[in-house]
């Protein structure tokens, strides 16, 4: 059976989703247009700028190159879920603290790559915080007040630990 | 831009997959990791009538030791890959290449068949799996074949793959105590799609480098060997290996022939000393 609509059924942010969608839908189109979750922005849709970063079962994915089809039955992650229960709260407070957002564009996707890297544990070197976030572009500031942040957060939580 | 419309279907094994790609024929696209697929139907490069999903097929994502070789399943993630133990300790080069593809949200959905099966010309799994001679399955509607990487790659974007067929695993030999590998890429940005790459093996041999393989990448249709340079370094010399170069790139976005030809002879270097230091 193949067609153009599908139903789906799935878990944003902690809530039963249900919708009938297009099969051609992008994730992060589905997340903006029919859930109205607009913290997830579209900048290529090509994969390159990271803007559209969500998590789909735990692990950070590009909203742009999956389709919403493909989310039957998965669990859905966006920046209004992890701000709304705290999970990056230090980490918005300290991009805010180090001037690591201008425009703000790049910062939901910005967020949960920095998440992903730090839930792992441990402190990462400034070098391996620009690896894990070398997929999101910033084009407001230059990077360093980012790694400032990020950084600033792995030793709050290692020492909190 | 998004894409056009499609339909979707979910084949859930092996054999629905490929009756599905022999029924819909060239109107049809397997539907893997995406990375790649997706970013081309955004972008109407592509306009299929049906995209077959295959992530739900069960037993093709598995990485096993098998007797010498080491086997990689299509639908195996990079992710996965990255961090698999059997891949670290007898797959050196394959887990050497791993942190250069993409970014992590690309390598967490991203499928080590996809990327040979697509066949980028700048991509680092086709090259690493020539340099190490690996071979590749292949599931059709006339049954199961193997291909060696050596004949698989045939052109821009194009392999041995007939329009209704599927890799279904790679095969890559197993290392020992006498495998060499190195491998280098450089890219604008860590991630992105290499200027020129470089995944080598090589075996030693007493003071010496034996079966050495040079694999380039970014340097033209396909992943290319080097064979006067292989001949070059078999003799011990990386200065005379890098005057043998034997690539013919061509300009293209990111540098001129020149410069990927120089940058060529750069990596070659580096791979090279990683060949030798590396021998006992």
């Amino acid at each position: 059976m193949s067609d153009r609509t599908l139903d789906i059924s799935l878990n944003v942010n902690g809530e039963r989703v249900r919708m009938h969608v297009d099969a051609r839908k992008t994730l992060v189109d589905f997340l903006r247009d029919d859930l109205s979750l607009t913290g997830s922005h579209v900048g290529c849709e090509h994969g390159v700028c990271g803007a559209c970063t969500v998590r789909v079962n735990g692990e950070i994915v590009r909203g742009c190159l999956m389709l919403a089809v493909q989310c039957d039955g998965a669990k859905v992650e966006t920046i209004e879920g992890l701000s709304d229960s705290g999970e990056v709260a230090d980490l918005q407070a300290a991009f805010e603290q180090r001037n690591a957002l201008q425009c703000g564009y790049c910062t939901p996707g910005m967020l949960a790559t920095a998440q992903d890297l730090l839930k792992r544990g441990g402190v990462p070197s400034r070098g391996e915080i620009r690896e894990h976030i070398s997929g999101n572009y910033c084009r407001c500031t230059g990077y360093h007040a980012i790694v400032d942040a990020v950084e600033a957060v792995a030793q709050a939580r290692a020492k909190g630990r | 831009m998004k894409p056009a419309p499609f339909a979707y279907t979910r084949a859930r094994t092996l054999k629905e997959a490929v009756t599905l790609l022999a029924k819909h024929k060239d109107d049809a696209r397997l539907l893997a990791g995406g990375q790649s697929l997706i970013a081309t139907l955004n972008m109407r490069l592509s306009a299929p009538e049906l995209l077959i999903d295959i992530n739900g097929i069960k037993g093709l994502d598995g990485i096993a030791k098998k007797g010498k070789f080491i086997e990689i399943g299509a639908l195996a993630r990079h992710a996965k890959v990255e961090r698999s133990d059997i891949i670290a300790k007898h797959a050196p080069l394959i887990a050497l290449a791993m942190p250069h593809i993409g970014h992590p949200a690309i390598r967490n959905r991203g499928t080590f068949g996809g990327s040979i099966a697509f066949a980028d010309p700048a991509a680092e799994l086709p090259a690493c799996l020539l340099a190490l001679g690996g071979e590749i399955d292949i599931a059709g509607p006339k049954g199961k074949r193997k291909v060696k990487a050596d004949a698989f790659f045939k052109g821009l974007f194009e392999t041995a793959l007939r329009p209704q067929e599927m890799v279904t695993a790679v095969r890559v030999p197993a290392a020992d105590k006498n495998t060499r590998v190195g491998f280098a890429e450089l890219a604008r940005r860590h991630g992105d799609y290499a200027i020129v790459g470089l995944a080598a093996s090589a075996r030693a041999n007493g003071k010496g480098l034996t079966d050495i393989r040079l694999a380039f990448f970014g340097v033209g249709a396909t992943p290319v060997r080097a064979n006067k340079a292989e001949t070059a370094l078999a003799g011990g010399n990386i200065d005379a290996a890098i005057a043998a170069l034997d690539l013919e790139p061509h300009d293209d976005v990111q540098a001129t022939a020149k410069v990927k030809k120089h940058l060529a002879g750069v990596l070659l270097r580096r791979v090279a000393n990683e060949l030798m230091e590396a021998r006992q």
